[in-house]
């Protein structure tokens, strides 16, 4: 089909839902000033073209208080209630805000040229390009990058958040069907930017329990000098995972950038 | 002695080459065809030297056509990479190359083709719209565009000598700083933007000074023409905004050349301070733009529907909320890095606001155009283009100005949509009009109509091909910079890159226009009034005479060309009146005129130039180059301010 089905109109999960429904409240308000608009536009052209003598002609009328009032007030309006709309949808919609459906899954992210790292501290294990996730238990990604700045982004889930070095952005999201979504980089990082992508599987617990198991199983260990070498640029790395991550990994990643202005400081 | 530049800097691949060759050739052909007509002479007197307001207005218009051809080009390469990079496919340009395709495309289409064209415009008609013989400083305004086409020179040596930034058109760090970008290619984006930067604060100081200090007697506050207002109002956004620029590139090149640390990751830099400067200059940016374009506009309608503009001081009033709300909306443009909801909604209500004054612009024109007679000649069509986009664009725009929404939309095609609807749709589209309206005044001939209006249905058709399968693609989830996209928006981009192909055909009529109309000058001189204009510089003679008026008018209300037209034919020679102007102005009060103009002055250019040894030397670490070029740039300064004579008297 050439026109396939689009992800933002058509989400997995609850966040995108309710942006996706803010988006269809937004365009409602708003077309109510845009129809007449579109249609006065159309209308007065063709009405008042200079070959229609019959329509009326008042080359001097320059100033009327009352429909001058109405065009302000009409957008003021609009403008009122959008701008109601987004203060209570903003608070709503605050990536950092927990959802409901329990104590999330935590899954820490870090942005690296040109791949993502997930790290599940509950579970002490990590991945590379790839996901998985309960269904209908919300997941708080915290978000870092050890590279130029990037944004986390699932589209079938919701919103994206920016991963930035030296500091961790919070973003909540929930898939509610079981499924494979795809996720990317939002923000120019550099030449393999376009390949940045990774996986999210969206599993009933029970999968997602064994799934846990089995990366447990495997052979590889996420050690800091591991993290070395895979943090070094590469291209369209296939996703892998590893059965433990050193313990502080994470922090380390966070807080380098900061270690190191201090210790330039006390020399 | 050359600090980093080795031979290796021109030599790239072939599709570099390409763009090598094309840049050489062109300035050999130019050079050329200087000899083969002989008209060096010609060039140097009435033009480079030339502190005309007109003639530099021209010169701005040209420089903006010409980058208009490269940051066209830059397009079609990205519409036919990415309609055929698909899947495995890596398409013919590598992900280097096409990122500073892009980065040059942004670069190029808002500082060397929208601006120029902006300051084109308000050379050619603010000093006549205000009955005025040139700006405030008029050696400045050549200065002012001879730094801006050096601007433009440094990013088209780029093309031939090193490369060019690959980082996006605001090059955020950490990617800008050395760590991830170590060539030159960010070096000559920074040196480009600040010497162009320099050259458009300039301007905007002069022409502010201009509308306030130079109307003609009786022409209040109140009695400007809007497009006079806008132009105020985009003056003061420059005044306010460059400097900010000008500031963070400055730090920038402080990290890059002398190893600081404000925006890199270590020690204590914070890449979120460039991204909240450059957007506190990159907001304002966008309406120092399209204001002009709402004045422009809000000239033709009138004109055109042969009817006073309705709601004159509604449309002062919104145009002065624009300005002001502009500088606190800067923050939409980043909802996604994490700013609390309390800043996020702020930012985003106040984004709102703007569609408020904005809101009520559209309704004034309409309401202009109620109970008009309107004729569709091609500056109407432009505004009919404009109004029936720019609402769709507008609507967009509220839509991302809601963070939650914004989360899901920002940094995707749909984002690239909605700034190109605004950008073609609004700006581009706006100028065209103006450009149009104002060509017979400025040469004396008016421009082919029919081939005009063919340019309107290519540029409108074309512009909905490639940017509405945009907004659908965003919604798809394709994010916007990918040198390889995902094969099931194949077809989405095969429609965006016809639709490139027939904006590309809307150019070509453009071009065709220009010529045609050119070769058919004699059959069709304007005269001084070929649409039955409302304002002062259709009181004059078409084109101006290098004084504008033989004297200066006097005002005594709002449309006051028109005005008189109507009130009848009373004494024409009578003092303050309008018309005649120009030479036969002084034989219709049967006495001799003397009047100053400011002498011509190679100086400005001459500034300029050494900028440009100052930028080169500075990108390639050649120390000695950059500082013969500053030392210069304060002798020139220096030996300028001690020249006594620099004005001389015209009698007419």
């Amino acid at each position: 089909m050439w026109l396939p089905d689009i992800a933002l109109l058509n989400p997995k999960g609850a966040v995108g839902l309710s942006e996706l429904g803010l988006m269809i409240h937004a365009v409602e308000f708003m077309l109510i000033v845009a129809l007449p608009v579109y249609f006065l536009v159309f209308f007065f052209a063709w009405r008042y073209r200079a070959g229609n003598t019959k329509a009326a002609y008042s080359p001097n009328w320059e100033h009327a208080k009352v429909d001058e009032l109405i065009w302000w007030a009409i957008p003021f309006e609009i403008v009122l209630i959008l701008g109601a709309l987004t203060w209570s949808s903003t608070h709503e919609l605050d990536p950092r805000a927990p959802l409901e459906g329990g104590a999330p899954l935590v899954v820490e992210v870090v942005a690296l040229d040109w791949k993502w790292l997930f790290i599940y501290p509950e579970q002490n294990i990590a991945t590379v390009n790839y996901i998985a996730v309960p269904v209908d238990r919300p997941v708080r990604f915290d978000v870092t990058a050890d590279a130029p700045m990037n944004s986390f982004w699932i589209p079938r889930l919701g919103g994206q958040i920016y991963a930035m070095t030296g500091m961790v952005n919070s973003l909540n999201l929930v898939a509610n069907e079981p499924g494979t979504y795809e996720g990317v980089s939002a923000n120019y990082s550099g030449i393999g930017f376009a390949k940045m992508k990774f996986v999210v599987k969206a599993l009933p617990q029970e999968e997602f329990d064994s799934w846990v198991i089995s990366v447990k199983a495997s052979s590889k260990i996420l050690t800091h000098e591991e993290y070395a070498l895979l943090a070094l640029p590469s291209i369209a790395n296939e996703p892998a995972h590893y059965a433990e991550v050193e313990q502080n990994l994470y922090n380390m990643i966070v807080a380098q950038f900061t270690e190191r202005a201090l210790h330039s400081a006390h020399e | 002695m050359f600090g980093k530049l080795t031979l290796d800097a021109i030599f790239h691949g072939p599709v570099e080459t390409g763009g090598q060759l094309v840049v050489v050739l062109g300035v050999l052909a130019v050079i050329g065809l200087l000899f083969y007509f002989k008209r060096w002479k010609w060039l140097w007197k009435e033009w480079i030297t030339s502190v005309d307001h007109k003639k530099i207005g021209i010169m701005y218009i040209v420089l903006s056509f010409v980058m208009l051809a490269r940051g066209a080009m830059d397009a079609f390469m990205m519409r036919a990479q990415q309609a055929i990079a698909v899947g495995e496919n890596a398409g013919y340009l590598p992900p280097d190359h096409y990122a500073q395709i892009f980065t040059a495309h942004g670069i190029i289409m808002i500082f060397f083709v929208a601006m120029p064209f902006m300051f084109g415009l308000l050379n050619l008609i603010v000093p006549l719209q205000i009955g005025s013989r040139d700006v405030a400083y008029p050696f400045l305004n050549s200065m002012s565009f001879w730094l801006t086409v050096v601007g433009a020179t440094l990013i088209n040596a780029s093309l031939v000598v090193g490369e060019f930034a690959a980082t996006g058109w605001l090059a955020y760090p950490p990617l800008s700083e050395l760590q991830y970008s170590p060539g030159v290619g960010v070096d000559y984006y920074i040196w480009a933007l600040q010497i162009a930067g320099i050259g458009t604060l300039i301007s905007g100081i002069n022409f502010l000074v201009t509308i306030i200090k130079m109307r003609a007697p009786g022409m209040t506050l109140m009695r400007m023409p809007i497009f006079i207002w806008t132009s105020l109002g985009s003056m003061m956004l420059v005044i306010f905004a460059f400097p900010i620029l000008t500031a963070t590139l400055g730090l920038l090149a402080l990290d890059r050349t002398l190893g600081m640390h404000f925006f890199t990751s270590d020690l204590g830099g914070s890449a979120m301070m460039y991204v909240n400067l450059i957007w506190a200059w990159g907001h304002p940016e966008v309406y120092i733009l399209i204001l002009p374009a709402f004045g422009i506009f809000s000239e033709i309608v009138p004109v055109f529907s042969q009817k006073k503009l309705f709601g004159y001081t509604s449309m002062v009033v919104a145009t002065l909320l624009i300005v002001i709300l502009s500088f606190v909306v800067w923050v939409h443009h980043f909802f996604t890095m994490g700013a609390g909801a309390n800043v996020n909604a702020f930012f985003g209500i106040m984004t709102m606001a703007i569609a408020i004054p904005t809101g009520v612009k559209v309704f004034n024109w309409l309401f202009t155009m109620f109970r008009g007679r309107i004729i569709f000649a091609t500056p109407m069509l432009w505004f009919m283009g404009f109004l029936t986009t720019f609402v769709l664009g507008g609507m967009t725009g509220v839509l991302m100005a809601i963070p939650g929404a914004d989360f899901q939309l920002h940094n995707s095609l749909f984002l690239v949509a909605h700034f190109h609807n605004m950008i073609i749709g609004g700006v581009l589209f706006g100028f065209f009009a103006g450009f149009v309206y104002w060509f017979p005044k400025i040469f004396g001939f008016t421009l082919n109509e029919r081939l005009g209006k063919y340019a309107f249905w290519y540029w409108i058709v074309g512009f909905i091909l490639a940017f509405i399968p945009l907004y659908i693609l965003g919604l798809m989830g394709a994010t916007r910079r990918l040198a390889q996209v995902d094969p099931s928006w194949q077809t989405l981009f095969i429609i965006a890159a016809i639709g490139a192909c027939v904006i590309g055909l809307g150019m070509f009529f453009q071009a065709l226009q220009l010529i045609v109309s050119i070769k058919q000058r004699k059959q069709n001189i304007a005269g001084d009034d070929p649409w039955n204009g409302r304002t002062l510089e259709w009181a004059t003679s078409s084109p101006p005479p290098h004084y504008n008026f033989a004297t200066i008018p006097h005002v005594h209300g709002r449309d006051v060309f028109w005005a008189e037209k109507q009130s009848g034919a009373s004494d024409p020679v009578q003092e303050g009146k309008t018309r005649p102007s120009g030479p036969e102005r002084a034989l219709a009060l049967g006495r001799s005129l003397e009047i100053e103009v400011p002498k011509n002055t190679p100086m400005g250019f001459i500034i300029a130039g050494c900028s440009f040894l100052f930028g080169f030397g500075i990108v390639w670490h050649i120390w000695w180059l950059a500082l013969v070029g500053a030392a210069a740039i304060v002798v020139c300064i220096i030996a300028r301010s001690f020249e006594k004579e620099i004005e001389h008297t015209i009698k007419v």
